[in-house]
């Protein structure tokens, strides 16, 4: 096969080769307007107030200053919102993976009873749902899970596309597995928990992620459930400070030694801050993209 | 609260009917397959049945019980008629359809549709085309690790809160310090557009955004597709004297299009569904004529003016409509020889 693949790459005419040089560039283009933004943000964060409102476009500041990550750091406000979605994330994540998990394996056991009824309410509730008014006064009003987190973790505790992903990846394990460890007498719970889990972790590692984010970027619910300052999350902080900019003036802390607060600076270094933690995850999970995702799912 | 990931989705369900019995037995697959009776089937997988009970509990409480919730939506409910909620919802008054032919004729009822559909019609025109076309081209590059580069980048905006997109923008936008705005000024002088402002925009501003957020993101799913295209399908195309454009025509086009239905088929089901978050999070006073869709008006009226049952009645009919969307739609794809999605 390889053959024929080098003979491919012989047979370009100039006219193809031209077509594949713009590929290359408009791919290029692609990526790198992609990322602009976030440079632009990551080296405004460094600058200078003068020099932000003086040039309009910059990737390296001419002044190389921390002052925005000085304010942030005495500023109590930005910690307490990363330590929140930090335990939100963290404690969010697992709830959602032991739900998730422990649906998916029945509903990817062909020979359970009842299977079809079970997998026919997830569908369901992909096709069809209250709406949020409902699910509004179920949580505020009912549970009283207003300014808890469990606000932040109960409701979207199953995703019912996360949870068929995993499905799926558990009925890609072959089935002989199982029959070897029903030999060696294994009941269903330690088939799951020492064979399945321990095969899954591409899987398990990119709805992990998936989750992870879709907690950490949470902003709206956390609005509507949390009004208590001591329970904010960082987007909710991230908001106040980049839409209220009198907020930064008003801390009251000791600007002395900024003489100005640097404003802009400031937003661009919170931004940065609630970024960075999903950019040191990413990389290493993206590697389970293409195993976890595509082998689970796609086989038909 | 999670929605974005109909990526995988797609072909869970697909994959529901590739199932099949394999003929040889040994004798524990003997065992599986003998639980054909319910009882022998509770005794000999209890677990499975003690596993399953949380997940089941959730959907019931988080998921199934607002359905029931939705009887708002014929009631002029208050949640302090009662001593409970539950109390509430047995002493609201009925009131049939009256909420209904309040949602229709109301002053905001046209404008809310509006905007929600041109969102959401840009979306598709806009937006749809633009991850097939970037995997065609990913497709097309031979070196890998340049592939990878690209594909590692062009995915990061997907895991950036809306926040932040949105902070981005302000940033980027802004009529007081905005990079884009102040370059728009040197060519422009005076007559440079309030982009954040102008209700004008804001159609442009919330499709432009997704297209910059999710397109990389949205590669992934047609990639996948493309990964299992036989090489020899190439080979003999090539064979017939296929160039670039044709075989991309013939091969590898053909091969993607069960997806490209199926991710039709969702999308048009969320016509309704323009989000919460980024269209809450890009709203101000200024572009309020061109930002207000079904999903923020059902946040104003329900949770901050408490007029739970007008907002119920939207959000009851947002969900019929996209209910029958999906299905129709599915209907459809299934009469043209697709395969649909379930």
């Amino acid at each position: 096969m390889n053959v024929f693949r080098n003979k491919n790459k012989i047979r370009r005419s100039p006219g193809d080769a031209a077509v594949q040089v713009i590929i290359y560039l408009f791919c290029a283009c692609t990526a790198i307007l992609t990322v602009l933004p976030f440079i632009y943000i990551i080296a405004g964060s460094f600058a200078t107030e003068k020099e932000l409102t003086e040039r309009s476009f910059f990737l390296i500041p001419h002044v190389f200053s921390l002052d925005a990550y000085r304010y942030i750091i005495h500023n109590g406000d930005v910690f307490r919102g990363l330590k929140n979605s930090i335990i939100v994330t963290v404690v969010g994540t697992a709830i959602d993976m032991f739900f998730s998990c422990t649906l998916a394996y029945p509903l990817s056991r062909r020979y359970l009873k009842g299977r079809n009824g079970f997998t026919n309410m997830v569908i369901i509730i992909m096709l069809f749902s209250g709406g949020m008014i409902p699910s509004y006064l179920l949580i505020a009003n009912v549970l009283h899970l207003r300014d808890t987190f469990w606000a932040l973790w109960l409701p979207g505790a199953i995703s019912p596309f996360n949870m068929l992903i995993i499905k799926n990846y558990f009925q890609g394990i072959p089935e002989e597995m199982e029959e070897a460890s029903i030999m060696d007498g294994c009941n269903d719970l330690q088939i799951f928990t020492r064979v399945i889990l321990p095969l899954s972790k591409p899987v398990i590692a990119s709805v992990s992620l998936f989750y992870a984010v879709g907690h950490w970027n949470a902003y709206f619910d956390a609005m509507m459930y949390i009004s208590d300052h001591s329970k904010e999350v960082i987007q909710i902080v991230l908001r106040r400070i980049i839409f209220l900019t009198s907020s930064i003036s008003t801390q009251g802390m000791d600007i002395g030694f900024f003489a100005l607060p640097p404003e802009k600076a400031i937003k661009m270094a919170t931004t940065v801050v609630a970024v960075v933690p999903i950019l040191l995850v990413y990389p290493s999970i993206q590697k389970y993209f293409t195993k976890g995702i595509m082998v689970g799912s796609v086989k038909g | 609260m999670f929605t974005n990931h109909g990526i995988a989705l797609t072909i869970c369900f697909v994959n529901e009917r590739g199932d099949c019995m394999k003929s040889k037995q040994c004798p524990a697959q003997q065992q599986l397959s003998m639980d054909n009776t319910w009882s022998k089937c509770l005794k000999n997988h209890m677990w499975l049945y003690v596993m399953i009970i949380p997940g089941v509990l959730y959907m019931l409480v988080f998921r199934y019980l607002p359905m029931g919730g939705l009887v708002m939506a014929f009631q002029n409910f208050s949640p302090y008629s009662g001593k409970s909620t539950l109390g509430a919802f047995i002493h609201s008054r009925w009131v049939g359809f009256e909420n209904f032919r309040k949602l229709f004729t109301g002053p905001d009822f046209w404008q809310l549709l509006r905007n929600t559909l041109s969102i959401s019609i840009a979306s598709i025109i806009f937006y749809f085309p633009a991850p097939i076309i970037l995997a065609l081209l990913l497709n097309e590059i031979k070196s890998d690790w340049y592939k990878r580069s690209v594909q590692t980048m062009v995915y990061i905006p997907h895991f950036i809160s809306f926040v932040i997109v949105t902070s981005l923008t302000a940033q980027l936008f802004s009529t007081v310090d905005g990079a884009v705005y102040k370059i728009l000024e040197l060519f422009m002088g005076d007559a440079a557009p309030n982009i954040m402002g102008d209700p004008h925009f804001f159609t442009g501003m919330i499709v432009g955004q997704t297209i910059w957020k999710e397109t990389g993101y949205g590669t992934i799913i047609y990639l996948a597709a493309l990964a299992g295209v036989d090489v020899q399908l190439y080979e003999a195309a090539e064979m017939d004297g296929a160039g670039r454009w044709r075989k991309m025509w013939h091969v590898t086009l053909p091969a993607i299009i069960p997806t490209i239905v199926i991710m039709l088929i969702l999308k048009v089901g969320s016509v309704l569904n323009t989000g919460y978050e980024q269209i809450f999070l890009l709203q101000n006073s200024m572009n309020r004529s061109a930002s207000e869709v079904f999903d923020t008006y059902i946040y104003t009226r329900g949770v901050v003016n408490g007029n739970y049952s007008l907002a119920t009645t939207a959000g009851l009919f947002k969900s019929i409509v996209s209910l029958i969307l999906v299905l129709g739609a599915n209907k459809i794809a299934k009469l043209c020889g697709e395969s649909g999605f379930y």
